[in-house]
């Protein structure tokens, strides 16, 4: 029984040693979230690493959560529970959840150089700023751009150059692209649009494109009934139900980009982040497009935004505020921007010499960038998280069959509805 | 258990017994006690308490009464899941059973190499969930898992199993069967091991066919055992929500979320606690009428104390 | 147990082995051949143990296994002690309030903190322990299956060895430790193998209170590793979920029966 006591004690030590330290200098915790392929870990380590050799009083530590609801979820329950973080990325449309929850303190707060705030991309603030505050500074930046095939498109006797520039044209293109084998199964499909994760993102698309504003300003009410909405869940359901283009069944966000490499797919819709695992995974030639246009062409921007949580202390928030102009200074979104393919925040980034000789090697890398002036501020409400899960749904209810694309959007506008009378 | 709790509670105090006595048993009970409290006791009522009020934004509790549960009543997603956790309680418990008392008559046989297959089958119950989740949704990938490239040698076209409606819940299912029927299968071993042999003997010389043995003797005498399984089955079933963070988040569509993982998103992605509270009370309601089932209904019955 | 079995009927309970097996082999397969081979199997298929090595080095998995073996540890200890004394208690005394007191025991039985995490979050929120292994821990260490079965052992040992202690002049803990404790190894080693098999396995309660790589226990470490959004290929992640099971797994192999016979103890509640 004497190994008992020994547990118990050992036990007692490393609950001594692991209890939290107090801090010498400052400390910042940060969550992040991983929404691409690549090592994205490494890359935020690695900047990390350098923010704190140049800034030897303050220490990051930078905390991979899962996805962007697995760290909005962690952040919220940390702060819950008495232990934000001090900064975090989640999502630029969670700020109305984060304000709501009294999380997070105005940048105009904390920095004095206003002017600071003028270099970033409009579209990309545009999420962030409401009633006269800007509540986050952009970081890992997006739009959804279409990746297609050269080499599918070429065998498919296609002009490899040229991608589709309206839904029709895409229909058809999509049709010669399908491959069978001889039994008939589908071995290549047209085109894929993702259907997990972030579905809500990828309608607000479509919808966009059919000339369709999805939300209010305000944040309190959702357009998901309006009849081009509607058209634009039926597009997506007929891609796969009426012209065989698009696999049934759901379409997975992570697991689409290897759909692609391994050409099970000859074109997807995915966002401009993934541009860089796709490029060095890639074994044919790719080609990045703007989305197809219905009425006009569209994406949302997309992606996360640093914010600052108000229960860092005064010394804790000019830390941080540090480390974010750091993290968003032109040489560091380009080199962001390069390592993964998000867009960099800022024309400055576009202007240093490592972007402008990459974009000359790979013209792709500035496409999602170009295709900001067609964008519009992400899908953005109070309960954010609620709202995209009853969105999610309905999008996953139609492309399965399960329910027609009109009444799973009526039932996604009730339950919105039902949630938002109270921000009205 | 509560006739043991009764027969306690009836026994006369011996006088021998001072007050000092007392004392010390509860001074021995106290550190356990109060882990037991914070716990468990504490929480389950202010799980009750919680479920009256909803915490508005700036951090207050207001007295709302039912509103919370009437909430829930008109709540689809909250039917949805309720429903997926009663057919996901039906797909595996008496399958799993079926074939735990299959493998547990085998394993109990003289088939060369037993303490080999009692291996074989017990050994899914010592892995991680969330390892055989990882391991299964290889499987499951459309394309190049697993099943699709079997269905593929025989030209069958790749299915989207876990993004199908259809088809989700039966594949998480028949992972939950394989990780748990071995788990069973240890319970009806123990209980075939305590069979006196010579019932069956008796059988054998009567010239008793095996099977119409097993239907007519041996299975009745396994009923208590069976019994059971089945309650710790189906009370296992509300827990198992573990395999669908990593396979499916409970989509497509809610197809396949369960009663704790869709309290776990209300809590935790929505940060709504009242409505967690009151969604964590049905389950409280759930497993409290199962384990009284269970306690009470079996304890007179089944001889495992 | 001496009926002959006929050949088919064992046929069958193999293909049923086979079958029961064929995941974990396939885990073994892909974890250790080069990623080409991970859906497509091959006899001539180079082996390696370079997935285990990128797997390791992509994720702080040292860490990890230093937080769970902490974790179990520290609920093992904790569960050892606090079990025994209640146990005790229960077994020895007969004291006003202990038939309730055994009542409120078992409510645990039925109400396992793992439903409970919405309230549990608030009280480790409470004691400001959020985010520390002691915080995964402290939920399962009154554990009421614990407290019960070692009050059925600690019942069934005969008085008179009771006795023969306290006229050596024993009080009562140690009797406790001199009588009871070592009568009741078996149901010790039984209780201690459950309950490390089942707090290695642990995931929602840790995945809600940790947040950070020095709180997280491998199962937690292993689910934010394999996210398919990292686009770590499946040779690497099915690595890390070898190396999150093998400890467990390895055990189990070494003591079968211990196992088979602790599990059995177990679920008789």
């Amino acid at each position: 029984m004497r190994i008992f006591g020994r547990i118990i004690l050992a036990a007692a030590i490393t609950t001594l040693a692991i209890l939290p330290r107090p801090a010498s200098a400052v400390d910042l915790t940060m969550y992040y979230p991983v929404a691409v392929g690549g090592a994205v870990t490494k890359i935020i380590d690695d900047l990390v690493d350098r923010f704190q050799k140049e800034n030897p009083d303050i220490k990051v530590t930078a905390v991979y959560a899962g996805n962007y609801t697995d760290t909005m979820t962690k952040a919220m329950t940390a702060m819950k529970g008495g232990q934000p973080p001090q900064l975090s990325v989640l999502l630029s449309t969670d700020v109305f959840t984060l304000i709501d929850e009294n999380a997070i303190v105005p940048i105009e707060d904390l920095v004095a150089d206003k002017a600071w705030l003028k270099e970033f991309y409009p579209a990309f603030m545009a999420n962030g700023q409401i009633n006269g505050k800007t509540w986050s500074i952009p970081f890992q930046r997006s739009t959804i751009v279409l990746y297609w095939n050269k080499d599918a498109f070429k065998e498919a006797g296609l002009d490899p150059e040229k991608a589709p520039a309206s839904w029709d044209e895409m229909t058809e293109i999509a049709k010669k692209l399908v491959k069978k084998d001889p039994s008939g199964n589908v071995t290549r499909w047209g085109v894929e649009i993702p259907t997990t994760g972030y579905a809500y993102w990828m309608l607000q698309a479509l919808a966009i494109e059919n000339g369709q504003k999805l939300m209010n300003d305000a944040g309190n009410e959702v357009y998901l009934t309006a009849p081009k909405t509607v058209a634009a869940l039926n597009y997506w359901v007929d891609l796969s139900r009426k012209h065989g283009v698009m696999p049934t069944g759901t379409i997975d966000w992570a697991t689409l980009r290897t759909d692609f490499l391994e050409g099970k797919t000859a074109m997807m819709w995915h966002t401009t982040g993934n541009l860089t695992a796709v490029k060095d995974g890639a074994k044919f030639n790719f080609g990045v497009a703007m989305l197809p246009s219905k009425e006009r062409r569209g994406s949302p921007t997309g992606g996360g935004n640093l914010y600052i949580f108000k229960g860092a202390s005064p010394e804790q928030q000019k830390a941080a505020v540090k480390f974010v102009l750091w993290m968003t200074a032109p040489e560091r979104a380009a080199e962001w921007s390069i390592k993964t393919g998000y867009v960099a925040v800022t024309p400055a980034a576009y202007k240093t010499s490592a972007m402008e000789s990459y974009a000359k090697s790979f013209p792709a890398a500035t496409v999602a960038r170009d295709q900001l002036v067609h964008a519009v501020a992400e899908l953005s409400v109070h309960e954010n998280g609620r709202i995209y899960k009853f969105v999610n749904d309905a999008v996953q209810g139609a492309v399965t069959g399960a329910q027609k694309p009109d009444e799973a959007l009526a039932a996604a506008q009730q339950q919105a509805d039902r949630v938002l009378r109270a921000y009205k | 258990m509560p006739d043991q709790v009764g027969k306690f509670l009836a026994a006369p105090m011996p006088r021998s017994h001072t007050w000092l006595n007392s004392v010390n048993a509860w001074l021995l009970l106290l550190p356990a006690a109060l882990l037991l409290v914070a716990f468990t006791h504490y929480p389950v009522i202010a799980t009750i308490y919680h479920s009256f009020f909803i915490a508005n934004r700036s951090g207050n509790a207001v007295f709302v009464g039912l509103d919370n549960y009437r909430a829930m009543l008109e709540d689809s997603i909250f039917w949805k899941v309720l429903f997926n956790n009663f057919w996901f309680a039906i797909g595996t418990v008496p399958t799993s059973i079926a074939l735990a008392l299959l493998m547990a008559v085998w394993v109990n046989r003289n088939i060369r190499g037993r303490a080999l297959l009692r291996l074989a089958y017990f050994t899914p119950t010592v892995l991680p969930m969330i390892a055989v989740a990882n391991i299964w949704l290889f499987f499951y990938t459309p394309d190049y898992g697993l099943l699709d490239q079997l269905r593929g040698i025989f030209g069958l076209p790749g299915w989207n199993w876990l993004g199908d409606p259809r088809t989700v819940m039966g594949c998480l299912i028949v992972m939950v069967i394989w990780k748990e029927a071995g788990f069973f299968m240890i319970f009806y071993l123990a209980a075939l091991q305590q069979l006196s042999p010579d019932l069956e003997e008796a059988a054998a010389v009567e010239g008793a066919g095996r099977w119409y043995t097993f239907r007519r003797i041996t299975f009745p005498l396994l009923m208590p055992t069976t019994l059971f399984v089945a309650i710790n089955a189906v009370i296992n079933s509300f827990k198992l929500v573990d395999h669908l963070v990593i396979m499916t988040k409970g989509g497509p569509s809610n197809a396949s979320s369960l009663l704790l993982y869709y309290i776990y998103e209300v809590a935790f992605t929505f940060q709504d606690s009242a409505y967690a509270a009151t969604l964590t009370v049905v389950l409280l309601i759930i497993l409290s009428t199962l384990a009284l089932m269970k306690f009470g209904y079996l304890d007179r019955r089944v001889h495992y104390q | 147990m001496n009926h002959k079995t006929h050949p088919l009927e064992a046929i069958v309970a193999w293909l049923l082995a086979l079958l029961w097996l064929a995941p974990l082999a396939y885990a073994f397969w892909s974890a250790l051949h080069p990623a080409a081979y991970a859906t497509s199997f091959s006899l001539s298929a180079p082996w390696t143990l370079e997935n285990f090595a990128r797997a390791w080095h992509q994720a702080p998995f040292a860490r990890y296994y230093l937080n769970t073996i902490l974790l179990v540890c520290m609920v093992l200890a904790g569960q050892l002690v606090l079990c025994t004394l209640a146990a005790y208690s229960f077994a020895r005394f007969e004291f006003k309030g202990s038939g309730i007191a055994f009542a409120l025991v078992l409510l645990q039985l039925m109400i396992m903190p793992d439903v409970l995490i919405v309230e549990n979050y608030r009280v480790v929120g409470a004691f400001d322990l959020l985010d520390t292994i002691p915080a995964v821990a402290l939920p399962y260490m009154a554990s009421a299956f614990g407290i019960f079965l070692l009050r059925q052992t600690f019942k069934s040992i005969p008085n008179e060895l009771v006795d023969a202690a306290r006229v050596e002049g024993a009080g009562p803990l140690q009797i406790l430790w001199r009588v009871y404790i070592p009568l009741a190894r078996h149901t010790y080693v039984a209780f201690a193998l459950v309950s490390v098999s089942y707090h290695w396995n642990n995931f929602l309660w840790p995945l809600i209170v940790t947040n950070s790589v020095e709180s997280r226990p491998l199962t937690v470490g292993l689910a934010v590793f394999g996210a398919p959004e990292t686009g770590v290929d499946w040779s690497i992640i099915t690595a890390a979920t070898v190396m999150t099971m093998a400890p467990l797994l390895i055990a189990f192999l070494l003591f079968q029966r211990q196992f088979v016979q602790s599990f059995m103890r177990a679920g008789i509640r």
